[in-house]
């Protein structure tokens, strides 16, 4: 099992009546709720917490894109996951992802995820996103029917750019470029491990399996609702022949919270999680699929209705509720274990990106909940999936030896090197 | 009217025919057409009318080669060409008099009458058009329509809007990604692809008429359609907005007189 603890960097000081006064929290967000000496704090933290997982030997932490968005302070998420490069010594850095249809032109993408390869000594897993449709159509203008077959050509261009050793003219539909000759190039070879979030996609199934992809389903509706959507993605594993099962074809996140008692866990991260969910996903559903965004195959597939966002019905939902209908893993080390245990078998995941930081959640809660889990919970999970632990394929190969940073040699005297 | 299907080289499109009288060809807006559309039927008391489907729009086939303006102005001539049509009166309602403007721009020699009924294809900053992809289906009436309830009722009539109903639901969703889906194409997220720069080509004789009440294209836009085609001439009708064909469907009619 491999886990990655997943900050979305929530903007913490949505207020009270958000819900009624505003539309959305995404794409036409008041900008006058936004207070930049607040975000210095802010980025600093989450930062720190970030950080501080990686203390607590989570095999990653976690990083995504969104543009316009209350609950995401990360349109590039390549800009934290620098300083994390630095700042950390073995974890994967897991950028879930850069949604490549967005980048003009997309070897951008290739190049910078290149750098944070070099600079981390391998510690990539890469992930690339078509991106939702409030971030892809709403916020960056990409035409809704077109925006597929731009996200193929750009990841069609990315591959090329790793693999190729040789400069080579690219003549796309959406992008033209003479000279294609990436530099800095990958340390993992031929590119870094690739995680696709999907959102039922039959299309992004058969991408993952055809490119031995990871697809991931990032939620937040929890594992229980995610099980029609991950067993069509099993389905199709199936159906198109794939050499293997390997759970780590998949990936899965989740929201937990962990304290000594199931009760404490509700008095500790109650009000935080309905920050989250009855603020931050307060999105206006005209944003949430902009027509052509989706296949008429997809639609048509019938499974959307089932796992569309709840954003409405999460008002009415309590702390019972949402336990038990897997919105959130809750309670003590062992209520959260066996939950955790039954995602994993049910969903059948090898990734799981855990949300442990939640909505506005001071940090020394995210702490104590994370450590929790990583002492806890996490070492009675590793052992699942036991005849798979050598399955590489989908997790990052770093370098042996690696650089420390901020070990300069002391600043040498050459003034008293004597002329030639 | 009759629905048919002709050979085009990209797609196969569907189209209603019917009436008699000199040639007309309709370009439906993003919204298509109404099963048994009012306005249709009343151009044939007239026109031999032509109204090609966009691909995606009705039960029409989609085709995923048409991606641009140019794409979608060649493919309305290929339309043209194929039901063998010389010079038709050309008409056009919204997107569709944004494809009917551009078809008069490319070709300004085989387009003598030109009919833009609330045409989009301009942008203004001072007035700019709302965004109808992130419309909610049941705020579109009132965007839409001067007499909102008429707007609804005919809206209605064309599906009864059922969204409790999975089943409904996924029918409508097929629907507006097909239709919208091909209309985003030269409509999201801005109306613009450089109409404007070219309206100077046109030299049919135009007929630009506008719904005194439409919030969707505000008036603004006529007078620049006006003063961007060389002799154009601007009707402005009373009571009626967006949908100004089936609003006022008579006076639209009647403004196309002076083709006769």
């Amino acid at each position: 099992m491999k886990f990655t603890w997943f900050d979305l960097m929530p903007w913490p000081d949505l207020p009270k009546d958000f819900r009624e006064k505003h539309r959305s929290v995404w794409v036409d967000i008041d900008a006058r709720l936004f207070d930049p000496a607040r975000s210095h704090l802010l980025y600093n933290g989450y930062m720190d917490l970030l950080e501080y997982a990686a203390t607590l030997g989570f095999d990653g932490i976690g990083v995504n894109e969104h543009h316009q968005n209350g609950y995401g302070l990360m349109p590039s998420p390549n800009l934290i996951a620098a300083t994390l490069a630095r700042r950390t010594q073995d974890v994967a850095l897991v950028v879930l992802g850069n949604s490549i249809a967005l980048y003009n032109p997309p070897v951008r993408v290739a190049e910078e995820f290149a750098m944070l390869d070099c600079i981390s000594g391998g510690r990539l897993v890469a992930g690339f996103p078509v991106g939702t449709s409030m971030d892809t159509n709403y916020c960056y203008g990409q035409i809704p029917a077109l925006t597929r077959e731009k996200y193929q050509e750009a990841h069609d261009l990315i591959m090329r750019a790793w693999h190729s050793l040789e400069p080579f003219a690219f003549n796309g539909r959406y992008n033209k470029l003479r000279y294609v000759n990436i530099w800095p190039r990958p340390i993992q070879q031929p590119n870094p491990p690739i995680h696709i979030p999907g959102g039922g996609s039959v299309e992004t199934y058969d991408f993952c399996i055809d490119h031995t992809y990871s697809y991931s389903y990032l939620s937040f509706t929890g594992y229980i609702r995610a099980r029609a959507l991950m067993q069509g993605y099993w389905d199709r594993v199936a159906e198109r022949n794939a050499a293997d099962h390997s759970p780590y074809r998949a990936g899965f996140a989740q929201t937990i919270c962990v304290a000594d008692t199931d009760a404490a866990a509700e008095r500790l991260y109650g009000e935080h999680v309905n920050y989250f969910y009855n603020r931050c996903l307060h999105v206006f559903p005209g944003f949430a699929d902009a027509p052509g965004y989706r296949t008429i195959r997809t639609i048509q597939s019938g499974a959307l209705s089932q796992y569309a966002p709840a954003g409405a019905t999460f008002a009415k939902l309590t702390w019972k509720d949402m336990v038990e209908g897997g919105h959130i893993i809750a309670g003590s080390p062992e209520t959260v274990r066996q939950r955790m245990e039954e995602l994993i078998k049910s969903l059948h995941v090898g990734h799981i990106f855990c949300l442990l930081h939640i909505g506005d959640m001071p940090a020394e809660k995210a702490m104590y909940s994370s450590k929790l889990f990583a002492e806890q919970v996490m070492p009675k999970l590793r052992g699942l999936h036991p005849e798979l632990a050598n399955d590489h394929r989908f997790w990052c190969r770093p370098l042996a030896k690696r650089a420390t940073p901020g070990s300069l040699p002391p600043v040498p005297d050459l003034a008293a090197v004597p002329a030639q | 009217m009759e629905l048919r299907t002709i050979a085009t080289p990209h797609v196969p499109v569907r189209y209603f025919e019917g009436g008699s009288g000199p040639a007309l060809v309709f370009l439906h807006g993003a919204g298509g057409l109404l099963p048994q559309d009012p306005f249709l039927a009343a151009l044939a008391r007239k026109y031999r009318v032509y109204a090609p489907l966009l691909p995606g729009y009705g039960d029409s086939e989609d085709c995923s080669e048409l991606r641009d303006m140019i794409d979608f102005t060649l493919h309305s001539w290929d339309v043209v060409e194929a039901l063998g049509l010389d010079d038709p009166i050309l008409v056009g309602h919204s997107m569709g008099g944004m494809i009917a403007a551009e078809m008069a721009a490319v070709a300004p020699n085989d387009v003598s009458r030109l009919a833009l009924l609330a045409p989009a294809g301009l942008w203004l900053d001072q007035f700019p058009i709302p965004d109808i992809f992130s419309m909610l289906p049941f705020q579109l009436a009132a965007f839409l329509f001067y007499d909102e309830k008429f707007g609804a009722q005919l809206m209605g009539a064309a599906g009864t809007m059922n969204f409790g109903d999975p089943e409904w639901l996924k029918m409508f969703l097929v629907r507006n990604a097909r239709q919208l889906g091909t209309a985003g194409k030269i409509l999201f997220p801005i109306p613009d692809r450089g109409l404007g720069g070219r309206l100077y080509r046109i030299k049919a004789r135009t007929v630009i008429v506008w719904g005194e009440n439409d919030k969707l294209i505000p008036p603004a836009y006529a007078e620049r359609f006006r003063a961007g085609i060389a002799g154009a001439e601007l009707v402005m009708i009373r009571e009626a907005a967006h949908m100004v064909p089936l609003e006022q469907t008579a006076q639209v009619v009647a403004a196309l007189d002076r083709f006769a």
